[in-house]
């Protein structure tokens, strides 16, 4: 790996470029700042992408910035290991396609990872810009969003080539990240690929929680399309374990497995009154908007809009949920957390974004019950004031319960994020199948080998809730384990 | 897609669709049900599995109009398609012999009842079945209960048919006259509320089958929660069917009204639509 990078990096352009502009005016030069929509305006759009993407010179100008360090550090920060000097570089000669090329060959969707990777706790973290100048990072993400665009804008995207088909099946369970990845690149050695998914559409998170203001789906659709012309079958409308058995599958002839089935159970806090109309898990009120289009009046799916919606929870899901919120009407949007905003998981730059349109904050809050009017409809919530204590096994300081500081806020929809359990319908069918305390499948982490041999597994039903680019990397490790599995036996 | 090979109505507001889906009428259970969506712009349905037949690759579904998308799917013909079906979903009724049992279906659910009181008498149960409806029109399904039943009961509101009365009235009469053994209800859930009460006083171990509101119907969205004994419950991966005796009936009222707003709003543009 270090030999290889080394070597591409003494490549003639790459030499030749580095020495064009001079590493202290490479530094000067202010990181650039993303096109985005208007706040105001574009609270009235459930689906307008926020983030308009960056223009060819200012793409340029910011790949100018990476100096085309000797020890990339930035590499170890991503999951994948994406080559980044190489792609940035790429894009500083106006080599466009090529930038997006040496993205694919690490990572599947790249598009999708330039918009939804936690970039400042990955490669962005780690870039030299961060950890020696103390300056603002290269933005990697926006680069590598930028290169998969323009791909894709161009028309020039290729299907990639695939092996002679060697006749053997195998199936992904669940449409997400995680069977893409593995779809994509069991597809390319030649095999026979069925991804079944439980839901009506394909693509997993991507498509029912993810919402249109963050990755619109013909971003996604365009990756579907490209996998289905290379071959690979979607079956919608199918539980495996369910609507057919894992024997079944093996009977018509399915030789190993790959579950990605995700960790699409909501969990929900256990408090008085939180079975009350008009609380709900953020998956239903993402799935309601996102894949049923509850926001649009021709589709039959209804969706509460509240004037006071207050969502529970720090992470993506829950700032998505706040700004879905704010985008049906809400004249309160409000987001309650346990902790501080440095503890927030969400993606640093869906705060801002979220700041930008007029969220509330409340946080160091947390609920402890709810109250309805006559009609069993919330209409109050009662809270408690937060500090942060200890730090605990997780290294976050731990909230602590001021007593005697609870007030009440007047709420009509209140979304429950406080995260997600892995989904137990494949376990459940399967009870030979090794599987944590938490019921994550567990795995050998170099092949994704389950102990069932023929069955492998990736992303978040292996991590709980984790990363789109995680699944992705499960996925590829999954289909190169299953590939040395199906040849040795 | 799916194909609706044969539609048969049973009363004005109750259909019955007979439904190309060759894996599930495969895979199903009594108990079971199924999640629909008409087309594009469609919302998903939870249906119960009322009958399946492997060879023709079929399965049963009985709907009733309530809504926007129970009434188009009622006046859907047959050669059309339902874009999306997925099953079979929930837990499957834990079905053995117990000696008599005692069947109480009111309105459509007698169309899930009917699978479970076929499970029961092919175990070797004595089976009585009490039908009941608000009137003679809205009974449905007698012939294929009688099949599976030693004695049937019918119960209407108004009297048109069979005896007057509610469904607890008959079960009541039954209980007193022999001893019962276990109690299935499916129907609207004030009826298995007041069934449920009847039983626990008498002691008979009773099961519900419960038609909270769903979405996906796979354990991710929480939509179809109930408590049963005092616990958070999603009725399409726990259920449907729980012990009666511990169902809070009355969350589970307050929550099918939880869309009504807009459930009648979207009803009324519906009618629009319809009528130009
Ligand atoms: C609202 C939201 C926002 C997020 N934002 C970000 C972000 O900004 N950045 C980031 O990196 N990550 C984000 N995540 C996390 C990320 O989306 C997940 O980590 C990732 O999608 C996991 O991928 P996966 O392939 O494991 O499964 P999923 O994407 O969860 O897909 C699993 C699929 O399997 C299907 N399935 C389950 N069981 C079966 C079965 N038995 N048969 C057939 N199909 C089945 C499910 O219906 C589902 O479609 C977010 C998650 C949510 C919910
Ligand atoms: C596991 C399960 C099995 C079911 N099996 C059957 C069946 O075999 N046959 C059948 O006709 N129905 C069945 N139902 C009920 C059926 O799903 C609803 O009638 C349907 O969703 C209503 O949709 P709609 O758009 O037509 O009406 P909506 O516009 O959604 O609602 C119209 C009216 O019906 C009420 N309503 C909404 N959802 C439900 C619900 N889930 N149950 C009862 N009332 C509701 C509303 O409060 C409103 O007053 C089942 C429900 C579940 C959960
Ligand atoms: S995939 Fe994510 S971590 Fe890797 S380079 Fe791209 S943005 Fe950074
Ligand atoms: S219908 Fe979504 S969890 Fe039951």
């Amino acid at each position: 790996m270090q030999e290889y990078l080394k070597q591409q990096r003494e490549q003639a352009w790459r030499v030749e470029l580095r020495g064009k502009i001079k590493n202290k005016e490479r530094g000067e030069i202010p990181r650039v700042k993303m096109p985005e929509m208007n706040p105001m305006e574009r609270v009235c759009y459930q689906n307008r992408e926020v983030n308009l993407g960056l223009t060819v010179e200012q793409a340029v100008k910011e790949a100018q910035r990476c100096m085309d360090c000797v020890n990339p550090t930035c590499i170890e920060g991503c999951p994948v290991s994406i080559n980044i000097p190489k792609f940035v570089k790429n894009i500083e000669r106006g080599e466009f396609i090529e930038a997006a090329k040496t993205l694919k060959e690490t990572s599947a969707l790249p598009a999708v990872c330039g918009r939804v990777c936690p970039q400042e706790k990955q490669c962005e973290a780690n870039c030299f810009y961060t950890l020696k100048l103390k300056k603002d990072p290269v933005a990697i993400g926006y680069l590598e969003r930028f290169a998969a665009d323009y791909e894709r804008e161009s028309g020039q995207m290729t299907v990639p080539e695939t092996a002679p088909k060697n006749g053997i099946k195998v199936a992904a369970i669940g449409s997400g990240p995680a069977s893409l990845a593995f779809a994509g690149d069991m597809i390319k050695l030649g095999y026979d690929v069925t991804v079944f998914e439980a839901l009506h559409e394909i693509g997993g998170v991507l498509k029912y929680g993810i919402p249109e203001f963050r990755l619109p789906n013909k971003i996604v659709d365009v990756e579907l399309a490209n996998l289905e012309k290379m071959g690979v079958r979607f079956e919608r409308n199918f539980i495996v374990g369910r609507t057919a058995s894992f024997d079944d599958l093996k009977e018509e002839g399915y030789k190993a497995f790959f579950v990605a089935s995700g960790a699409g159970l909501p969990r929900f806090m256990n408090i008085p009154g939180e079975n009350y109309n008009g609380i709900l898990s953020s998956n239903e009120y993402l799935t309601r908007v996102n894949l049923m289009n509850a926001s649009n009046q021709d589709f039959d799916t209804p969706v509460l809009r509240g004037k006071n919606v207050a969502v529970i929870g720090g992470g993506n899901t829950a700032m998505d949920s706040v700004r879905t919120a704010k985008r049906l009407g809400a004249d309160r949007a409000m987001i309650i957390y346990r902790r501080s905003r440095e503890e927030m998981p969400a993606r640093v730059e869906e705060i801002h974004h979220a700041e930008e349109e007029g969220i509330e904050f409340i946080n160091l809050t947390n609920p402890v019950e709810y109250y309805a009017d006559e009609k069993g409809r919330v209409c109050r919530m009662r809270v408690q004031r937060m500090e942060l204590g200890e730090p605990d096994a997780s290294g976050r300081r731990r909230p602590v319960v001021i007593e005697g500081s609870e007030y009440e806020i007047p709420v009509d929809v209140v979304v429950v994020a406080v995260g997600v359990s892995p989904n137990p319908l494949v376990p459940s069918e399967l009870p030979q199948l090794k599987v944590s305390r938490w019921g994550t499948i567990e795995v050998d982490a170099e092949i994704m080998q389950s102990s069932m041999p023929e069955l492998f597994a990736g992303g978040d039903i292996v991590r709980g809730g984790a990363t789109v680019i995680l699944a992705m990397g499960d996925g590829r490790r999954a289909a190169a384990g299953m590939h040395k599995y199906l040849q040795e036996n | 897609m799916n194909e609706i090979i044969k539609v048969e109505s049973f009363s004005e507001k109750v259909v019955k669709l007979v439904v190309k889906a060759p894996r599930i009428a495969r895979s199903r259970k009594p108990g079971h049900f199924i999640i629909l969506r008409i087309d594009e712009q469609g919302e998903r349905i939870p249906l119960t599995i009322a009958g399946a037949d492997e060879k023709s690759g079929t399965i049963t579904l009985v709907a009733q109009k309530v809504g926007v998308t129970s009434t188009r799917l009622c006046e859907m013909k047959p050669g059309e398609q339902i874009m999306d079906l997925v099953g079979p979903l929930g837990k499957a009724t834990h079905i053995e012999k117990v000696g008599t049992v005692l069947a109480c279906g009111g309105g459509v659910g007698v169309a899930p009842l009917l699978p479970i009181v076929e499970g029961f008498k092919k175990a070797g149960n004595r089976v009585v079945t009490i039908l009941a409806a608000r009137s003679k029109d809205l009974i449905i399904l007698e012939d294929e209960i009688r099949q599976w039943s030693d004695e049937v009961i019918i119960m209407t509101d108004d009297g048109s048919y069979g005896r007057k009365g509610l469904v607890t009235a008959g079960a009541e009469e039954v209980i007193k006259r022999e001893k019962v053994d276990e109690c299935i209800a499916i129907g609207p859930a004030v009826m298995m509320k007041f069934t449920s009460l009847l039983t626990k006083k008498y002691e008979i171990p009773t099961q519900a089958s419960l038609n909270a509101i769903m979405v996906d119907g796979t354990g991710m969205c929480g939509a179809c929660r109930v408590t049963v004994g005092g616990q958070t419950h999603f009725t399409c991966v726990d259920g449907p069917e729980f012990d009666a005796h511990k169902i809070d009936f009355d969350e589970l009222m307050l929550r099918l009204g939880g869309y009504k707003e807009e459930e009648r709003e979207a009803f009324e543009r519906y009618l629009q639509t319809v009528n130009v």
